[in-house]
């Protein structure tokens, strides 16, 4: 337990309000009324900020301050849940009659939650990031002078490169949950990115993008060791630089190397959101009926790690509290188990695996993913590339996107090349790769050893909420996919 | 036994209109005592309940009620902006302090500051967007049940339920700055729908349906909506793949809205001023077909997008942003309008309810698929595969076969590519199928000649 963040949790958010632990006890108490199985109280304050830079100056900045409680009460399969942005015992008790509306509608199945004994076990936390405000890791000089210098290294990088954007943005959360099975836990959370976007125009006026950054749970010092920022203004020019190259993408049926790190959203898209335990429960993923089958090939193994030390998709526990956990979804291409939250959890007879997450108090929790990636397998990349007659390696996406029920999902390349006799040919723009979640791993031929998560640049929306996350693979082939491009055979 | 059902759904926000005006002109006033050269503020407030109902029990109830207060102060050219939740005293004192000691660091940008005073829309009229729903919970219950029994009654292949949704919504924004512009409205605005999984061998699909109003009574009626959403999910079910090839498209009107906000989304000053739009420089050009003319109506009594004034506080312009295909303006906010040498045009913030204006030649749905001798119907979008800067187009998709004239079956997993340049001068046929529920209304496109890729 984590005494010394509770201690800072409870000054910072409850102290002011004029709230201590006898309060959120009576408050709880007050919600669990019969009917009702459990209730929860989630505090959050957040500090956080932006600074970018466009035109060679830093000349836009913004800062914001948000705090806010929510109130869930389940009962049976329903939820009832009430927020306020006004820290307060009344507003707290409004909250817990409104809320408490759920219970007097309709049936309840009654149902027990954990029990107490086997949750104060559970009254554990990771350390994975430094609980230090990454706002004030540096002076704001300091990160004026970052975004410029990214900006000056992107502009000597060609004279082609004629836009230059850079951002700066960091958050400090601090979290405190109470729930009615005894538990109170706080975690403090930074969050900080970097982002550099370019345009290149050549002289026809022929004009591409291209962008790079990252980031992770850590402070904006980070950005600077090894010179990783002036890295990611280099990376995003070599990218405009590349489309401004390219030619337009093949369309049709085709072999597909997808390079490592950021394409494994196409496994986020492809299986993590249909593995998330909400879809299953509710029999709408189209992996409902398949736990133990095989849905991959057996050279796939893909986990949701929600436990790597300053990653972005990280969280010492849960937004429920739970500690977070390495679950094993597939293991050698068969079907092992979802990804839950308390509720759906205890619905389907099954534990939480620390991947209740929301984006802010005004959100009710719901599954989601930390950092999911594939484990490496034993070829090399070149072995890989080499082995594909005609085909596509695409090398980043811009970002995807899934159709849970049917399994449909696209994503899109940002960083491509027509692949001939095992021979990179020339890079592509546009290429849209679209297949069928269930199917598209069941067609993993090679798996590379080279695996990597992206640089932290992941944000995955679901029902409305955001939350940051982290994907990763090393480099796959997939025998047969969809391209949509322009280009006919 | 009875103190279930304290939430008045018909919540009272507007009275806190006076409240919120003072709170405004008091952040104004401090900003400028506190050393501001200018300054502008918005504020927000908005109550609401939203439930998701589920196989006829409740999923979710769960009731919003947000807050929020934006600042931005200008010393000279340099600017700063700090939001917060908190609207005590002491916080708001914070908060001006905070954006002060930000803008004294950041450097000048000689396109910043707010409206000139000649563009404000110091007299507006209200334009009817307040109408609170007099419901109880269990009303608001009852008629998202209904709407999922009514879908499951219909069509036995709708096997689940991804829930039925209702949400009803009330709320307050106001604008002010240090020009002495202060501008407030009330506004409402309720939906309902159910989203449906049909089922039929190894085929599983998942599609929806909704209404969406100012006034509680202009909501489409619980059978329309059931039954349109019904036909959506099962019309997918019985999927053929098909060729890769050449073939003219019709996107239905939701996939046609999406053509448009990528239009509306190359004419934005923010693109232009980046040099990042394929649509630079085309006032007077001709960007679509002569069929295509595009208004902008942000008078509408009760529309969804309607507004008197925008982000700015610019007064909104009643206007064609496209006239028989010739591109007559750009949508610009007041530092975009600077940037390029140009004036406001009252779009900080978006386009205010864009419709298409109906040429003689348009078609209904029916008429525009009869045209057809092959070629497909999309319905559904995915993916982000469409680059603003060249008009790069290349989507995820999914929808319907059509050869002779005929629907022969649904097509998914498939992708269109071609450049928004060609697409919108290629439109061949306008829809008169117009779906009036949100702040973009058009009808189904028929686009020739994409690249229709499948496996």
């Amino acid at each position: 337990m984590k005494n010394k963040e509770l201690v800072y949790a409870k000054d910072l958010i409850l102290e002011p309000a004029g709230l201590n632990v006898n309060h959120i006890e009576t408050i709880l108490g007050k919600a669990l009324i019969p009917g009702v199985d459990f209730a929860d109280l989630y505090f959050e304050q957040v500090y956080a900020e932006s600074l970018s830079l466009e035109d060679g100056k830093v000349k836009d900045a913004g800062y914001s301050v948000d705090k806010g409680v929510g109130l869930r009460v389940i009962s049976g399969e329903k939820t009832g849940y009430a927020y306020s942005d006004d820290i307060a015992l009344k507003s707290l008790e409004n909250s817990v009659l409104a809320a408490k509306n759920i219970v007097n509608h309709g049936q309840n199945k009654q149902i027990k939650l954990e029990s107490l004994a086997k949750e104060k076990n559970n009254l554990i936390s990771h350390d994975l990031y430094t609980s230090l405000n990454p706002l004030e890791s540096i002076s704001i000089e300091d990160k004026k002078a970052l975004l410029e210098s990214v900006d000056k290294e992107a502009r000597k990088f060609d004279t082609k490169i004629k836009k230059v954007e850079v951002s700066l943005s960091g958050s400090y959360k601090v979290v405190l949950i109470a729930n009615s099975l005894g538990l109170l836990i706080p975690d403090i959370r930074p969050l900080v990115r970097l982002n550099v976007s370019v345009i290149a125009e050549d002289n026809n006026g022929r004009k591409e993008s291209g962008s790079s950054g990252g980031g992770g749970r850590f402070g904006y010092m980070e950005f600077t060791k090894d010179n990783w920022h002036l890295d990611q203004a280099k990376e995003a020019a070599r990218i405009a630089l590349l489309n401004l190259e390219s030619k337009s993408a093949p369309a049709g049926m085709m072999p597909v190397a997808l390079g490592s790190g950021w394409p494994g959203v196409l496994l986020h898209e492809a299986v993590g959101h249909g593995l998330e335990g909400d879809f299953n429960r509710k029999k709408s993923s189209a992996f409902h009926d398949k736990l133990g089958e095989q849905v991959a090939s057996s050279l796939c193994t893909v986990v949701d790690n929600g436990t790597l030390e300053s990653k972005r998709g990280s969280l010492n526990i849960d937004d429920e509290g739970v500690p977070t956990q390495n679950t094993v979804l597939i293991e050698k291409g068969i079907l092992k188990g979802y990804m839950q939250d308390r509720l759906n959890a205890k619905l389907m007879n099954t534990v939480s695996t620390g991947n209740g997450r929301r984006e802010s108090f005004a959100h009710i929790p719901m599954p989601r993913m930390t950092n999911t990636y594939m484990l490496p397998g034993n070829h090399n990349k070149e072995e890989i590339i080499s082995s594909i007659k005609k085909g596509l390696y695409a090398v980043s996406f811009n970002g995807g996107q899934v159709d849970i029920t049917s399994g449909q999902f696209v994503f899109v390349a940002s960083e491509a090349y027509f692949v001939e006799d095992g021979k990179i040919k020339y890079p592509v723009k546009g290429a849209t790769l679209i297949g069928n979640g269930p199917e598209v791993l069941k067609k993993v031929s090679m798996v590379g050893n080279d695996l990597r998560l992206d640089p932290g640049i992941g944000t995955c929306g679901k029902d409305g909420q955001s939350v940051p996350v982290c994907v990763g693979q090393p480099t796959i082939k997939i025998d047969e996919l969809t391209v949509g491009g322009t280009q006919s055979e | 036994m009875s103190n279930n059902l304290v939430y008045k759904t018909q919540c009272d926000v507007k009275a806190e209109l006076d409240n919120y005006k003072q709170l405004v002109e008091d952040v104004l006033s401090m900003a400028k005592k506190k050393g501001a050269s200018a300054a502008e503020v918005e504020a927000s407030l908005s109550e609401g309940v939203s439930i998701e109902v589920r196989n006829n029990d409740i999923d979710k109830l769960e009731f919003n009620k947000d807050k929020g207060i934006g600042i931005t102060v200008y010393l000279g050219k340099a600017s700063a902006s700090v939001s917060s939740s908190d609207t005590t005293l002491k916080a708001l004192e914070d908060t001006v302090d905070k954006a002060i000691a930000i803008a004294k660091v950041i450097e000048e940008d000689q396109y910043s500051g707010i409206a000139e005073k000649e563009l404000l829309a110091f007299d507006y009229p209200d334009l009817d967007l307040y109408h609170p729903w007099d419901i109880s919970i269990d009303g608001l219950i009852d008629i998202a049940k209904e709407c999922e029994q009514k879908a499951f009654s219909l069509d036995k292949r709708i096997v689940n339920s991804e829930g039925s949704f209702i949400n009803t919504y009330s709320g307050i924004d106001l604008y002010g700055n240090t020009n002495n512009f202060i501008g407030s409205f009330a506004e409402s605005r309720h939906s309902y729908g159910c989203s449906l999984i049909a089922k039929q061998d190894q085929e599983m699909h998942t599609d929806y349906w909704n209404t969406v109003a100012r006034v509680p009574t202009n909501l489409k009626s619980i059978n329309e909506i059931a039954q349109i959403a019904v036909q959506r999910t099962v019309s997918k079910l019985g999927t053929k793949k098909i060729k890769t090839e050449r073939l003219p498209v019709i996107f239905n009107f939701s996939a046609a809205k999406t053509l448009i906000a990528s239009f509306l989304g190359a004419i934005s000053g923010g693109a232009l001023y980046r040099g990042a739009s394929f649509l630079l420089d085309s006032i007077g050009h001709k960007v679509f077909s002569d069929s295509i003319t595009l208004l902008e109506k942000p008078y509408l009594l009760q529309g969804i997008g309607s507004s008197a004034y925008d982000g700015d506080g610019v007064k909104t312009q009643e206007r064609a942003l496209v006239d028989k295909g010739i591109l007559q303006g750009y949508l610009l906010s007041c530092y975009s309008a600077r940037r390029l040498g140009l004036k406001s045009t009252g779009n900080s913030g978006g386009v205010h309810n864009l419709h298409i204006k109906l040429p003689e030649q348009a078609q209904s749905f029916d008429d525009m698929v009869k045209s057809l001798k092959k070629g497909i119907i999309i319905t559904d979008l995915m993916g982000q595969g469409i680059n603003t800067i060249t008009g790069d187009y290349s989507q995820g998709a999914s929808g319907f076969m059509v050869e002779n004239g005929e629907i022969t079956h649904p097509v998914r997993e498939i992708t269109v590519a071609s450049n928004l340049k060609d697409m919108f001068t290629n439109i061949t046929s306008v829809g008169s199928d117009i779906d009036t529920r949100g702040n973009i209304q058009v009808g189904s496109l028929l686009v020739d000649n994409m690249m229709v890729a499948s496996s």
